[in-house]
Protein backbone atom coordinates (compact mmCIF):
# COMPACT_ATOMS: atom_id res chain seq x y z
CA UNK A 1 0.00 0.00 0.00
CA UNK A 2 1.89 3.11 -1.26
CA UNK A 3 1.43 6.71 -2.52
CA UNK A 4 3.53 7.35 -5.21
CA UNK A 5 3.45 11.02 -6.54
CA UNK A 6 1.34 14.10 -5.80
CA UNK A 7 1.14 16.69 -8.72
CA UNK A 8 -0.37 20.11 -7.99
CA UNK A 9 -1.33 21.74 -11.36
CA UNK A 10 -2.40 25.38 -11.71
CA UNK A 11 -5.87 27.22 -13.59
CA UNK A 12 -3.23 27.51 -16.46
CA UNK A 13 -2.47 23.63 -16.81
CA UNK A 14 1.33 24.20 -15.36
CA UNK A 15 2.74 22.38 -13.01
CA UNK A 16 3.31 23.88 -10.23
CA UNK A 17 4.68 21.24 -7.21
CA UNK A 18 5.30 17.50 -7.78
CA UNK A 19 6.53 14.97 -4.96
CA UNK A 20 7.82 11.35 -5.97
CA UNK A 21 7.44 8.98 -2.66
CA UNK A 22 8.35 5.69 -4.16
CA UNK A 23 9.42 2.88 -2.52
CA UNK A 24 12.87 1.77 -3.34
CA UNK A 25 12.70 0.86 -7.17
CA UNK A 26 13.80 -2.53 -8.53
CA UNK A 27 17.19 -1.99 -9.93
CA UNK A 28 20.06 -4.85 -10.76
CA UNK A 29 23.71 -4.03 -11.06
CA UNK A 30 24.95 -6.95 -12.79
CA UNK A 31 28.90 -7.58 -14.37
CA UNK A 32 29.06 -8.52 -18.25
CA UNK A 33 31.49 -10.30 -20.59
CA UNK A 34 31.12 -9.82 -24.32
CA UNK A 35 29.14 -10.22 -25.85
CA UNK A 36 26.14 -8.44 -24.17
CA UNK A 37 23.21 -11.34 -24.49
CA UNK A 38 20.67 -8.48 -23.96
CA UNK A 39 19.51 -6.46 -26.71
CA UNK A 40 19.65 -2.68 -26.35
CA UNK A 41 17.80 -0.07 -28.41
CA UNK A 42 17.77 3.64 -28.16
CA UNK A 43 14.55 5.29 -27.44
CA UNK A 44 13.54 8.87 -26.30
CA UNK A 45 17.38 9.91 -25.42
CA UNK A 46 17.76 6.69 -23.56
CA UNK A 47 19.10 3.54 -24.12
CA UNK A 48 16.64 0.79 -23.33
CA UNK A 49 16.12 -3.18 -22.68
CA UNK A 50 14.31 -4.21 -25.92
CA UNK A 51 14.83 -8.16 -25.34
CA UNK A 52 16.71 -10.80 -23.52
CA UNK A 53 14.84 -10.20 -19.80
CA UNK A 54 16.91 -12.49 -17.13
CA UNK A 55 17.86 -12.18 -13.61
CA UNK A 56 15.46 -8.60 -12.78
CA UNK A 57 16.56 -6.94 -15.76
CA UNK A 58 13.07 -6.33 -17.31
CA UNK A 59 12.37 -5.58 -21.20
CA UNK A 60 11.69 -1.58 -21.12
CA UNK A 61 14.32 -1.03 -18.10
CA UNK A 62 17.21 2.01 -18.76
CA UNK A 63 20.69 1.77 -18.58
CA UNK A 64 21.47 3.93 -15.86
CA UNK A 65 25.18 3.62 -14.94
CA UNK A 66 28.15 1.92 -16.23
CA UNK A 67 30.95 0.98 -14.14
CA UNK A 68 28.78 2.55 -11.41
CA UNK A 69 29.00 6.43 -13.11
CA UNK A 70 25.73 7.56 -14.00
CA UNK A 71 24.96 7.82 -17.63
CA UNK A 72 23.84 10.76 -19.16
CA UNK A 73 21.00 10.07 -21.37
CA UNK A 74 22.32 8.16 -24.23
CA UNK A 75 25.93 9.07 -23.27
CA UNK A 76 28.30 7.88 -20.39
CA UNK A 77 29.49 10.31 -17.97
CA UNK A 78 32.99 10.19 -20.08
CA UNK A 79 30.76 11.55 -22.80
CA UNK A 80 31.08 8.29 -25.12
CA UNK A 81 28.04 7.08 -27.27
CA UNK A 82 26.48 3.98 -24.76
CA UNK A 83 26.10 1.19 -27.29
CA UNK A 84 29.22 1.99 -29.06
CA UNK A 85 30.77 1.60 -25.76
CA UNK A 86 28.73 -1.66 -25.36
CA UNK A 87 29.76 -2.77 -28.29
CA UNK A 88 33.35 -2.67 -28.34
CA UNK A 89 34.75 -5.79 -26.66
CA UNK A 90 37.71 -4.35 -25.52
CA UNK A 91 35.56 -2.51 -23.09
CA UNK A 92 34.54 -5.90 -21.30
CA UNK A 93 34.15 -6.83 -18.47
CA UNK A 94 31.58 -4.05 -17.58
CA UNK A 95 29.37 -3.76 -14.70
CA UNK A 96 26.04 -2.10 -15.78
CA UNK A 97 23.16 -1.41 -13.69
CA UNK A 98 19.62 -1.49 -15.09
CA UNK A 99 16.47 0.24 -13.71
CA UNK A 100 13.12 1.45 -14.44
CA UNK A 101 14.24 5.06 -15.42
CA UNK A 102 12.46 8.10 -13.94
CA UNK A 103 10.82 10.69 -15.71
CA UNK A 104 12.34 13.95 -16.05
CA UNK A 105 11.10 17.04 -14.96
CA UNK A 106 9.97 18.21 -18.27
CA UNK A 107 8.56 14.94 -18.98
CA UNK A 108 6.49 15.97 -16.09
CA UNK A 109 5.52 18.96 -16.63
CA UNK A 110 4.32 18.02 -20.58
CA UNK A 111 2.31 15.12 -19.00
CA UNK A 112 0.81 17.14 -16.19
CA UNK A 113 -0.65 19.90 -19.15
CA UNK A 114 -1.59 17.16 -21.33
CA UNK A 115 -3.73 15.97 -17.65
CA UNK A 116 -5.13 19.20 -17.34
CA UNK A 117 -6.90 19.19 -20.73
CA UNK A 118 -7.51 15.63 -20.51
CA UNK A 119 -9.01 16.39 -17.44
CA UNK A 120 -11.33 19.03 -19.51
CA UNK A 121 -12.27 17.22 -22.23
CA UNK A 122 -13.59 14.70 -19.57
CA UNK A 123 -16.03 17.25 -18.72
CA UNK A 124 -16.64 17.88 -22.31
CA UNK A 125 -17.53 14.60 -23.20
CA UNK A 126 -20.14 14.26 -19.91
CA UNK A 127 -23.80 13.50 -21.33
CA UNK A 128 -24.89 15.37 -18.34
CA UNK A 129 -24.71 19.41 -17.74
CA UNK A 130 -22.37 20.52 -15.45
CA UNK A 131 -20.15 17.19 -15.08
CA UNK A 132 -16.65 17.35 -13.07
CA UNK A 133 -13.86 16.56 -14.73
CA UNK A 134 -11.75 13.24 -14.45
CA UNK A 135 -11.86 11.96 -11.04
CA UNK A 136 -10.04 8.31 -10.71
CA UNK A 137 -7.96 6.99 -13.54
CA UNK A 138 -7.37 3.49 -13.12
CA UNK A 139 -4.68 1.33 -14.45
CA UNK A 140 -3.61 -2.17 -13.55
CA UNK A 141 -0.32 -0.29 -11.35
CA UNK A 142 -1.66 2.67 -10.04
CA UNK A 143 -4.82 4.58 -9.53
CA UNK A 144 -4.80 8.18 -10.31
CA UNK A 145 -6.77 10.53 -8.16
CA UNK A 146 -7.93 13.98 -9.02
CA UNK A 147 -9.54 16.91 -7.13
CA UNK A 148 -10.18 20.41 -8.34
CA UNK A 149 -10.99 23.07 -6.67
CA UNK A 150 -13.32 25.68 -7.38
CA UNK A 151 -10.75 27.88 -7.90
CA UNK A 152 -9.27 25.57 -10.29
CA UNK A 153 -6.71 24.10 -9.19
CA UNK A 154 -5.81 20.36 -8.99
CA UNK A 155 -4.26 17.86 -6.65
CA UNK A 156 -3.38 14.45 -8.22
CA UNK A 157 -2.55 11.72 -6.52
CA UNK A 158 -1.07 8.62 -7.78
CA UNK A 159 -1.64 5.67 -5.55
CA UNK A 160 -1.41 2.07 -5.70
CA UNK A 161 -4.99 0.72 -6.31
CA UNK A 162 -5.57 -0.79 -2.83
CA UNK A 163 -5.07 2.62 -0.87
CA UNK A 164 -7.96 3.60 0.75
CA UNK A 165 -9.00 6.96 1.92
CA UNK A 166 -7.19 9.01 -0.88
CA UNK A 167 -10.48 11.09 -0.96
CA UNK A 168 -9.60 12.55 2.44
CA UNK A 169 -5.93 12.83 1.70
CA UNK A 170 -6.76 15.22 -0.77
CA UNK A 171 -8.34 17.68 1.27
CA UNK A 172 -5.77 17.13 3.44
CA UNK A 173 -3.41 18.56 0.56
CA UNK A 174 -5.88 21.73 -0.20
CA UNK A 175 -5.49 22.45 3.29
CA UNK A 176 -2.10 22.06 3.49
CA UNK A 177 -1.39 24.12 0.39
CA UNK A 178 -3.69 27.12 1.47
CA UNK A 179 -2.26 27.25 4.75
CA UNK A 180 1.65 26.72 4.06
CA UNK A 181 1.78 27.87 0.37
CA UNK A 182 -1.12 30.78 0.11
CA UNK A 183 -0.35 32.14 3.41
CA UNK A 184 3.31 32.59 2.73
CA UNK A 185 2.76 36.24 1.94
CA UNK A 186 6.37 35.78 -0.35
CA UNK A 187 4.91 32.89 -2.53
CA UNK A 188 3.19 34.20 -5.47
CA UNK A 189 0.03 32.59 -6.50
CA UNK A 190 0.38 30.08 -10.01
CA UNK A 191 4.04 30.09 -9.36
CA UNK A 192 5.76 26.92 -8.70
CA UNK A 193 5.79 26.02 -4.93
CA UNK A 194 8.75 26.39 -3.40
CA UNK A 195 8.32 26.37 0.79
CA UNK A 196 9.94 23.87 2.85
CA UNK A 197 6.84 23.93 5.13
CA UNK A 198 4.70 23.06 2.19
CA UNK A 199 7.37 19.81 1.87
CA UNK A 200 7.89 18.75 5.30
CA UNK A 201 3.57 18.79 6.00
CA UNK A 202 2.95 17.13 2.92
CA UNK A 203 5.52 14.07 3.59
CA UNK A 204 3.80 14.30 6.79
CA UNK A 205 0.22 13.70 5.68
CA UNK A 206 1.35 11.07 2.91
CA UNK A 207 2.88 8.81 5.82
CA UNK A 208 -0.28 9.46 7.89
CA UNK A 209 -2.44 8.47 4.86
CA UNK A 210 -0.55 5.53 4.15
CA UNK A 211 0.25 3.94 7.64
CA UNK A 212 -3.60 4.68 8.69
CA UNK A 213 -4.81 3.52 5.07
CA UNK A 214 -8.06 5.73 5.43
CA UNK A 215 -8.66 9.13 7.07
CA UNK A 216 -11.55 9.17 9.43
CA UNK A 217 -13.31 12.28 10.70
CA UNK A 218 -11.46 14.88 13.38
CA UNK A 219 -8.42 13.52 12.40
CA UNK B 1 -25.97 13.35 5.31
CA UNK B 2 -24.57 13.10 1.96
CA UNK B 3 -21.63 15.83 3.07
CA UNK B 4 -19.54 14.96 5.92
CA UNK B 5 -19.46 17.76 8.76
CA UNK B 6 -16.17 20.38 8.12
CA UNK B 7 -13.45 19.59 10.92
CA UNK B 8 -13.01 21.69 13.28
CA UNK B 9 -10.55 23.84 12.84
CA UNK B 10 -7.13 23.95 14.71
CA UNK B 11 -7.31 27.67 15.46
CA UNK B 12 -4.38 29.02 17.92
CA UNK B 13 -6.66 31.55 20.10
CA UNK B 14 -5.07 35.31 19.52
CA UNK B 15 -6.19 38.18 21.05
CA UNK B 16 -8.79 39.62 18.85
CA UNK B 17 -7.58 43.03 20.24
CA UNK B 18 -4.40 42.62 18.73
CA UNK B 19 -6.04 42.15 15.42
CA UNK B 20 -8.32 45.24 15.79
CA UNK B 21 -4.89 47.52 16.73
CA UNK B 22 -3.44 45.87 14.26
CA UNK B 23 -5.93 46.96 11.69
CA UNK B 24 -6.07 50.44 13.15
CA UNK B 25 -2.69 50.87 13.24
CA UNK B 26 -2.82 50.14 8.84
CA UNK B 27 -5.16 52.37 8.47
CA UNK B 28 -3.76 55.44 10.55
CA UNK B 29 -0.45 54.46 8.01
CA UNK B 30 -2.60 54.64 5.37
CA UNK B 31 -4.02 58.24 6.12
CA UNK B 32 -0.59 59.44 7.14
CA UNK B 33 0.76 58.66 3.55
CA UNK B 34 -1.98 59.82 1.26
CA UNK B 35 -3.96 62.46 1.58
CA UNK B 36 -6.98 61.88 -0.67
CA UNK B 37 -9.79 59.87 1.13
CA UNK B 38 -9.92 57.61 -2.03
CA UNK B 39 -6.47 56.71 -2.11
CA UNK B 40 -6.60 55.77 1.13
CA UNK B 41 -9.66 53.36 0.04
CA UNK B 42 -8.16 52.15 -3.18
CA UNK B 43 -5.28 50.96 -1.65
CA UNK B 44 -7.09 49.29 1.33
CA UNK B 45 -9.14 47.73 -1.53
CA UNK B 46 -5.86 46.09 -3.09
CA UNK B 47 -4.70 44.87 -0.04
CA UNK B 48 -8.06 43.16 0.49
CA UNK B 49 -8.32 41.96 -2.63
CA UNK B 50 -4.65 39.92 -2.45
CA UNK B 51 -5.68 38.61 0.51
CA UNK B 52 -9.32 37.68 -0.33
CA UNK B 53 -7.22 35.49 -3.20
CA UNK B 54 -5.67 33.57 -0.57
CA UNK B 55 -8.25 33.34 1.86
CA UNK B 56 -10.85 31.69 -0.33
CA UNK B 57 -8.62 28.59 -0.69
CA UNK B 58 -8.41 28.58 2.86
CA UNK B 59 -12.26 28.83 3.10
CA UNK B 60 -12.98 26.10 0.59
CA UNK B 61 -10.58 23.95 2.54
CA UNK B 62 -12.15 24.21 5.26
CA UNK B 63 -15.81 24.77 5.13
CA UNK B 64 -16.84 22.19 2.55
CA UNK B 65 -18.88 24.44 1.08
CA UNK B 66 -20.17 23.12 -2.75
CA UNK B 67 -20.47 24.71 -5.78
CA UNK B 68 -23.16 27.64 -5.71
CA UNK B 69 -25.75 28.06 -8.33
CA UNK B 70 -27.08 31.50 -8.33
CA UNK B 71 -25.27 34.81 -6.68
CA UNK B 72 -28.54 34.60 -3.60
CA UNK B 73 -26.96 31.08 -2.59
CA UNK B 74 -23.40 33.01 -3.00
CA UNK B 75 -23.76 35.74 -0.78
CA UNK B 76 -26.16 34.23 1.90
CA UNK B 77 -22.73 31.54 1.75
CA UNK B 78 -20.64 34.48 2.36
CA UNK B 79 -23.06 35.96 4.80
CA UNK B 80 -23.58 33.33 6.77
CA UNK B 81 -20.35 30.58 6.65
CA UNK B 82 -17.59 32.84 5.73
CA UNK B 83 -18.32 36.44 7.95
CA UNK B 84 -19.07 33.60 10.62
CA UNK B 85 -15.49 32.04 10.27
CA UNK B 86 -13.39 34.75 9.89
CA UNK B 87 -15.16 37.46 11.99
CA UNK B 88 -17.47 36.01 14.21
CA UNK B 89 -20.41 38.02 12.84
CA UNK B 90 -23.55 36.84 10.25
CA UNK B 91 -24.50 39.88 8.78
CA UNK B 92 -28.13 40.23 6.85
CA UNK B 93 -28.40 39.39 3.31
CA UNK B 94 -31.09 41.61 1.55
CA UNK B 95 -31.34 41.67 -2.07
CA UNK B 96 -31.37 44.62 -3.91
CA UNK B 97 -33.05 44.66 -7.17
CA UNK B 98 -35.38 42.93 -9.46
CA UNK B 99 -32.67 41.38 -11.80
CA UNK B 100 -31.21 39.52 -8.77
CA UNK B 101 -27.31 40.53 -9.28
CA UNK B 102 -27.18 43.11 -6.14
CA UNK B 103 -26.90 42.45 -3.24
CA UNK B 104 -26.49 44.01 0.42
CA UNK B 105 -24.93 42.56 3.58
CA UNK B 106 -26.09 44.58 6.47
CA UNK B 107 -23.70 44.40 9.28
CA UNK B 108 -24.88 45.22 12.96
CA UNK B 109 -21.76 44.53 14.62
CA UNK B 110 -18.38 44.98 13.16
CA UNK B 111 -14.98 44.24 15.47
CA UNK B 112 -12.64 46.23 13.43
CA UNK B 113 -14.50 49.18 14.44
CA UNK B 114 -14.78 48.62 17.91
CA UNK B 115 -12.52 51.10 19.05
CA UNK B 116 -13.17 53.78 16.61
CA UNK B 117 -15.86 56.16 17.66
CA UNK B 118 -15.66 58.57 14.28
CA UNK B 119 -13.53 59.49 11.36
CA UNK B 120 -11.04 62.00 11.94
CA UNK B 121 -11.99 65.29 10.54
CA UNK B 122 -10.99 65.44 6.90
CA UNK B 123 -11.74 62.35 6.37
CA UNK B 124 -15.62 62.22 5.78
CA UNK B 125 -15.19 59.81 3.17
CA UNK B 126 -13.11 57.10 4.44
CA UNK B 127 -13.95 53.69 4.38
CA UNK B 128 -12.46 52.49 7.20
CA UNK B 129 -13.72 48.52 6.35
CA UNK B 130 -12.67 49.05 2.68
CA UNK B 131 -10.03 45.77 3.45
CA UNK B 132 -13.49 43.92 4.10
CA UNK B 133 -14.44 44.57 0.68
CA UNK B 134 -11.06 44.09 -1.50
CA UNK B 135 -11.40 40.58 0.15
CA UNK B 136 -14.83 39.66 -1.23
CA UNK B 137 -14.04 41.03 -4.27
CA UNK B 138 -10.59 39.05 -4.76
CA UNK B 139 -12.36 35.83 -3.10
CA UNK B 140 -15.21 35.80 -5.76
CA UNK B 141 -12.77 36.52 -8.52
CA UNK B 142 -10.78 33.38 -7.78
CA UNK B 143 -14.12 31.08 -8.31
CA UNK B 144 -14.60 33.24 -11.62
CA UNK B 145 -17.11 35.76 -10.24
CA UNK B 146 -16.57 39.54 -11.14
CA UNK B 147 -18.45 41.81 -8.67
CA UNK B 148 -17.82 44.80 -7.54
CA UNK B 149 -18.19 45.39 -3.63
CA UNK B 150 -18.51 48.79 -1.75
CA UNK B 151 -19.72 50.39 0.88
CA UNK B 152 -23.38 51.16 0.61
CA UNK B 153 -23.68 52.73 4.20
CA UNK B 154 -21.38 53.24 6.88
CA UNK B 155 -22.15 53.70 10.75
CA UNK B 156 -18.79 55.68 11.19
CA UNK B 157 -20.15 58.17 8.63
CA UNK B 158 -22.96 59.11 9.91
CA UNK B 159 -25.40 56.91 8.20
CA UNK B 160 -27.70 54.66 10.77
CA UNK B 161 -26.15 50.93 9.73
CA UNK B 162 -23.13 49.49 8.01
CA UNK B 163 -23.71 48.04 5.21
CA UNK B 164 -21.98 46.27 1.85
CA UNK B 165 -23.45 46.05 -1.52
CA UNK B 166 -22.24 43.48 -4.02
CA UNK B 167 -23.17 43.84 -7.50
CA UNK B 168 -22.05 40.56 -9.11
CA UNK B 169 -21.04 41.69 -13.25
CA UNK B 170 -20.57 39.34 -16.43
CA UNK B 171 -19.13 35.51 -15.21
CA UNK B 172 -15.75 35.68 -15.83
CA UNK B 173 -14.48 32.95 -18.55
CA UNK B 174 -13.25 30.10 -16.54
CA UNK B 175 -11.70 28.93 -20.02
CA UNK B 176 -9.27 31.85 -20.83
CA UNK B 177 -6.47 30.46 -19.12
CA UNK B 178 -6.17 27.62 -21.40
CA UNK B 179 -5.45 29.81 -24.20
CA UNK B 180 -2.55 31.63 -22.48
CA UNK B 181 -0.70 28.21 -22.67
Amino acid sequence: MAIFSVYVVNKAGGLIYQLDSYAPRAEAEKTFSYPLDLLLKLHDERVLVAFGQRDGIRVGHAVLAINGKDVNGKYTADGKEVLEYLGNPANYPVSVRFGRPRLTSNEKLMLASMFHSLFAIGSQLSPEQGSSGIEVLETDTFKLHCFQTLTGIKFVVLADPRQAGIDSLLRKIYEIYSDFALKNPFYSLEMPIRCELFDQNLKLALEVAEKAGTFGPGS
Amino acid sequence: MSRPAPRKPEYHKINKDLFVLTYGALVAQLCKDYEKDEDVNTYLDKMGYGIGTRLVEDFLARSCVGRCHSYSEITDIIAQVAFKMYLGITPSVTCNNSSRNEFSLILDKNPLVEFVEELPAGRSSLCYCNLLCGIIRGALEMVHLAADVTFLQDRLRGDSVTEIGITFLKKLDEKKYRRKK
